[in-house]
């Protein structure tokens, strides 16, 4: 996310650094640059002027044009300048009475019915429950699309098809959580322009009837220059308490997010970072600020990594690893702990420094690569996973064909499961740290 | 045809009070100055035109209007105005006898609308008394189905489809062979969203293409890549990496009923060549029409 600005302002600032002490023009060259990649992530235009008039004038002063370190100095006073912008608080959900009211506006297209479930979820996960409504009467299948959702992540969900009037939708859907004890009360809405009279009344109608505590505003990170009338008429109309910036897992630069945050003071609450139903991650404004400025998101990563990997499993590894009965078997459920976590590429970007090799890795190797042993394994037999110097040269032709992969890949991935399993008993014998490669980084942030 | 740009006009007019608005403002002034250039790049940039693009547009327009000696600002906008059809105007398709049978995979990042731009593209078809069959091959997000459906009742085409989460590759056969012995001549693949940037799912997409062409090599005859007319400068990105995967042929502009005008339309038409091939202007089936350079500017300017 945001990884090309990241790389842009690096290179930029990498510059810079040879040249030590920075004249007033120096500065400006810079900060031209500095515009250039603002606004190629769509930051609105006007939002680029006077971010840039800020840094600007705090960069000429004296005393830092005269430091040794004025690069470094530039670099935090556009830091912090952009932290500013973006909020200097992470988001949080505001309760009301109970059930508080979240109401999820947007475009179409922006991604509302998945954010109502992802944002479901995030709250089930932290022992709340929900129940969602589904008042989007007007796009076909919509109020389908949320009751299965609902029902694959086993969250109750109120609808009255698609005939009824939203307003009396929600209405009885209040009741109903009342009635149930749900903590939250979700509301998807039917999405249409900011311009479209019809949709803004029902919208402020519904409002009114539920008094939300929140009305989040679901924003595409893809969007352009318009992003910033768009959050202004809906927080114009029904009055927005936050943002979530959908679609961050690709390459959009999410320049929108700045904008809005700047235009509106609305706070941006929650990122969707992918399909999955917890690629959704509350937002902190500081750690993204850093991103942008390509120092690498340490605390997102150490997080997934956390909320990946079951606790329990980890503890029943290190048991089989002590007593060496490692087998093919517990190779896979490791191999799936990782997969959990997103993909490779993603993880990678996150590290410090690192942004600018995520987009240089061909493709996902990493995941394809993954996605082959996880093949491969599947393709073994339960014997041949618990034992697998059982196979032989047939077995190995059939593994391959199962897998479609090679005999070469079968071997390849054998001698590195053999390897694993001799660190294992080396392990066992006191000859090495505890902790194996692949699962060693997560053994240190344990609860 | 059918009444499409009457209403493709309507749905533009709108766009007066945008950035591309202001541009046509911008000229009623009475003559030029440099701050006027400044302005008018500003303008274009907002229109999400891109910095590059603009730059280029402007320049073009700034030393024409030297050599040509123009002064007056009316001069000075009919040069604009043609620089931009220039910029937009690309080899269109090749002209289809409209009895082959052709086979239009429609691709798109989450949220595009490609299920609705399809509709209004089976709708087209089926009002012009020719019969199309929609594939449902988005078998990912939930729903999707149950929507083709919908449209396709709505529009009187037959929908193949499998149960959700099944095989994409094998609801683009089944549909391309249904339609083989139906004596059907049109079929729509409508495919599941997916972000430009996930290898897996492009690779799904080339799989699709490839069993696409299985039954006839020529096909899929049109590629259409559905874009939403607010995306900035992703979609200059998007449009990239969806041609490098599938070859597309062509840019559904979708949503051009916002107060956003499309400006990435220039860029992709400039950096990319991809030829913006229809245009999304309303919710309505009838809401669309194909695309021509001078009309689209000669609406928003």
């Amino acid at each position: 996310m945001l990884e090309v600005l990241t790389q842009k302002l690096t290179g930029i600032f990498r510059s810079l650094g040879k040249k030590g002490k920075l004249t007033e023009k120096e500065v400006d060259v810079a900060l031209r640059e500095i515009r250039l990649a603002l606004l190629e992530a769509d930051v609105n235009f006007k939002v680029v002027r006077e971010f840039l008039s800020t840094v600007r004038e705090r960069a000429v002063e004296t005393e830092v044009l005269q430091s040794l370190t004025s690069v470094q100095q530039i670099v935090k006073i556009v830091n912090e300048e952009m932290v500013g912008i973006l909020g200097r608080e992470p988001g949080q959900l505001s309760l009301s009475h109970q059930p508080s009211v979240i109401l999820l506006v947007g475009l179409q297209g922006s991604g509302k019915t998945t954010s109502v479930v992802k944002l479901a979820s995030h709250l089930k996960s932290r022992g709340q429950n929900s129940l969602l409504v589904a008042a989007d009467t007007r796009r076909p299948a919509a109020v389908e699309q949320l009751k299965l959702l609902g029902e694959q992540q086993n969250i109750q969900m109120y609808s009255e098809g698609a005939s009824a009037m939203p307003v009396t939708i929600c209405r009885h859907a209040l009741g109903k959580a009342k009635q149930m004890m749900a903590d939250w009360l979700i509301v998807d809405t039917q999405g249409r322009l900011q311009t479209d009279e019809h949709m803004m009344a029902e919208l402020s109608d519904i409002k009114d009837k539920l008094e939300p505590a929140e009305v989040l505003l679901t924003v595409d990170a893809m969007t352009g220059q318009d992003a910033v009338k768009i959050a202004q008429e809906f927080h114009q109309r029904i009055g927005l308490t936050g943002l979530i910036l959908t679609k961050m897992d690709g390459d959009a630069r999410g320049g929108a997010a700045l904008s809005i945050r700047y235009v509106t003071g609305v706070p941006i609450k929650f990122m969707g970072l992918g399909e999955k139903v917890d690629d959704l991650e509350p937002f902190y404004p500081d750690r993204l600020a850093s991103r942008i400025l390509g120092m690498g998101d340490m605390l997102t990563l150490i997080e997934k990594a956390d909320k990946a990997m079951d606790q329990q499993q980890l503890k029943q590894w290190q048991k089989k690893m002590n007593t060496a009965s490692f087998d093919v078997e517990d190779t896979l459920a490791q191999l799936r702990q990782v997969k959990k976590m997103g993909s490779l590429n993603s993880l990678v970007e996150m590290l410090p420094g690192f942004s600018q090799f995520a987009s240089r890795l061909p493709g996902d190797a990493g995941e394809s690569q993954l996605r082959k042993v996880e093949a491969i394994i599947l393709s073994m037999t339960p014997e041949e996973r618990r034992n697998p110097a059982i196979i032989n040269g047939s077995r190995r032709h059939r593994i391959a064909a199962g897998s479609g992969t090679t005999t070469k890949d079968v071997n390849q991935f054998l001698s590195q499961f053999y390897q694993i399993q001799k660190l294992t008993r080396m392990m066992k014998r006191g000859r090495l740290p505890k902790g194996m490669p692949g699962i060693s980084f997560h053994q240190g942030h344990s609860r | 045809m059918f009444g499409w740009f009457k209403r493709n006009d309507l749905g533009l007019e709108k766009s007066r009070s945008s950035w591309f608005g202001r541009i046509s403002h911008l000229f009623d002034r009475g003559s030029i100055g440099d701050e006027t250039w400044g302005e008018l790049e500003e303008l274009l940039v907002l229109a999400d035109v891109g910095v590059n693009t603009a730059a280029k547009l402007v320049e073009g327009v700034k030393s024409r209007a030297r050599q040509e000696g123009l002064t007056d600002m009316s001069g000075v906008k009919a040069v604009l105005k043609q620089e931009m059809v220039e910029m937009l105007r690309l080899p269109s398709l090749p002209q289809r006898d409209d009895s082959d049978p052709q086979v239009i995979l429609v691709v798109g990042v989450n949220g595009s609308g490609k299920t609705t731009s399809i509709a209004k593209l089976a709708y087209t078809f089926t009002s012009q008394g020719k019969r199309v069959i929609l594939a449902a091959a988005d078998t990912f997000r939930a729903a999707a189905i149950d929507q083709l459906q919908y449209w396709g009742k709505e529009v009187n085409a037959d929908v193949i489809a499998h149960r959700h989460g099944g095989d994409p590759g094998a609801v683009a056969y089944d549909a391309i062979q249904a339609a083989h012995s139906r004596h059907i001549p049109i079929v729509i693949i409508d495919t599941a969203g997916r972000l430009h940037t996930k290898f897996n799912l492009m690779e799904e997409l080339k799989k699709i293409k490839r069993i696409a062409s299985k039954h006839d090599m020529t096909a899929p005859q049109q590629v259409l890549l559905v874009l939403d007319a607010t995306t900035g400068q992703n979609g200059l990105l998007q449009a990239r990496n969806f041609a490098d995967a599938v070859g597309v042929t062509g840019i559904f502009l979708a949503k051009l009923d916002s107060t956003a005008r499309g400006g990435i339309a220039f860029a992709i038409c400039d950096e990319l060549h991809l030829p913006i091939v229809y245009i999304g202007t309303g919710e309505n089936l009838q809401d669309m029409a194909l695309f021509e350079a001078e009309a689209f500017v000669d609406a928003i300017l």
